[in-house]
């Protein structure tokens, strides 16, 4: 009798029969290049809105600011829905629909619902999506045009997730992040397999990954030791996976302090990071297991870190990321500034969801940089402007 | 007497019934009667430190009792516990 997470297990004699670079790299600019690696038969048709494959930015303006040499932003919020979530869901559907399901649904902080919505649009499925009452209106707004049915539920997050649990049990609904978890969690190696693709099939030195409930981070794990097992990488060295939470919301972090990293203990979520905002995270063992394994760390940083973060990222790369990316660009600027690297390794950060989905804390923190405003005169801009 | 509402992985212990009634002056003293009631109960829920194991979630009336005293929280008359695994979310 099995109370704990399961996995999909795959036969990997037989796939290392015919896992190739090559075979990959001649596959679609997707995540379903990587179709051999996940749990979804060659002859289910996927649910698909052109997931994965997003850039990998080289970031020398930040690097320079942070004294890294060789840092690369995984920018996930290039996804569908603009967020790392389209890759799970597009799995999670896919297999879903294979076997018969005809409602999708998932608890949410928001990015999920908004992935489950738009690919069981896209597929023609019924679905249920569970958030919490106080989400963002812009995540609200982009979950709503998809026209699922939409329950609000008075609560945080845990209280979401606690609710989907028991009704997994008396409906016949596929819940992505509940009853068919196992498969979705699977979309998360996409984006290490890609990273590694994208630097010439090399693994870094370190990567940097926002922690909520720890699914994602324990699958990049997994996509570390598929790519080595199947010689997809030169060589066999493991990047340090380091964590990244808000400290608003941090047991994971608080563990992983702690001299029992294995002892998470659940928190009440009081972050602007919402999308990350569990407060009870299943895997938060073993991202501390993998952490300490993989010479990695879990770190933490406060909500004017988030927020200045989000605003480094845009200025010195041109990207604007949601609150979660501010917290795993905090990590990382926390770190470099704590001098943990010398600065000549390859540290990649993920940035898993785009800023419009948060832009909330930037618009109460004047977020219209240096602006002015002026009459339509050479004599007024003159004025205004110190050029 | 309190509740216990089972989940499904664990209602072969409980002979197929959702909800258990037992007396206890608190969740741990609970989770020994109902131990004794429904043998099994006890190993699964607790480990051998007799904590809450890690992946079981329990709930006193939608609290978590993590968030709480624990085992140590106090169950009073009509209270219900719901126990729930930690596999979900993210």
């Amino acid at each position: 009798m099995c109370f704990g997470p399961l996995d999909a297990v795959y036969d990997y004699a037989s796939l290392k029969k015919i896992v190739t670079r090559e075979r990959i790299e001649s596959g679609p600019k997707s995540i379903w290049r990587y179709r051999d690696l996940l749990p979804v038969e060659d002859s289910t048709p996927v649910v698909t809105l052109g997931e994965g494959f997003t850039p990998l930015v080289k970031a020398d303006r930040l690097g320079h600011e942070l004294g890294l040499r060789n840092l690369y932003l995984k920018n996930d919020s290039m996804n569908p829905t603009n967020s790392f979530k389209d890759r799970v869901v597009s799995v999670a559907i896919s297999w879903a629909r294979s076997q018969g399901f005809e409602t999708m649904a998932c608890a949410s902080t928001g990015n999920l619902a908004n992935a489950v919505a738009a690919y069981s649009a896209r597929a023609g499925l019924e679905c249920f999506v569970f958030i919490p009452v106080d989400l963002e209106p812009q995540k609200v707004v982009s979950i709503g045009v998809f026209d699922p049915n939409l329950v609000a539920v008075r609560g945080t997050y845990d209280d979401v997730n606690r609710l989907c649990s028991q009704l997994v049990e008396s409906t016949p609904w596929a819940f992505c992040n509940i009853n068919i978890r196992p498969f979705y969690a699977e979309g998360s190696k996409t984006l290490t397999f890609e990273t590694a693709e994208q630097l010439g099939w090399k693994l870094p030195d370190e990567i940097i990954i926002p922690v909520a409930s720890g699914c994602q981070f324990v699958r990049h794990r997994q996509a570390v030791r598929e790519l080595i097992d199947f010689g997809l990488v030169r060589g066999d060295r493991v990047p340090a996976l380091t964590g990244a939470q808000a400290l608003g919301c941090s047991p994971v972090y608080n563990a992983f302090k702690s001299d029992e990293p294995e002892k998470v203990l659940p928190v009440r979520p009081n972050t602007i990071a919402r999308s990350i905002a569990i407060g009870n995270p299943s895997d938060g063992i073993y991202v501390n297991r993998i952490a300490l394994e993989t010479g990695g760390v879990v770190e933490a940083v406060t909500e004017e870190e988030i927020v200045d973060a989000m605003r480094l990222l845009a200025r010195t790369e041109g990207i604007f990321t949601e609150t979660a990316g501010g917290v795993t660009i905090g990590v990382l600027t926390k770190l470099a500034r704590a001098g943990r690297w010398r600065g000549d390794e390859t540290v990649v950060a993920y940035v898993t969801g785009h800023g419009l989905k948060t832009a909330d804390v930037l618009a109460s923190a004047n977020g219209h940089g240096r602006r002015v405003e002026i009459d339509p005169t050479l004599k007024s801009f003159r004025e205004k402007v110190n050029l | 007497m309190a509740r216990f509402r089972m989940p499904g992985p664990l209602r072969r212990l409980s002979n197929g019934e959702i909800t258990v009634e037992v007396s206890g002056a608190d969740l741990g003293s609970a989770i020994v009667a109902l131990d004794e009631r429904y043998p099994g109960f006890r190993d699964r829920l607790l480990d051998e430190k007799g904590d809450l194991r890690q992946f079981v979630n329990v709930y006193l009336n939608d609290e978590d009792v993590r968030l709480g005293s624990g085992l140590s929280e106090k169950v009073a008359e009509g209270d219900e516990i719901s126990i729930i695994p930690a596999v979900a979310g993210g």
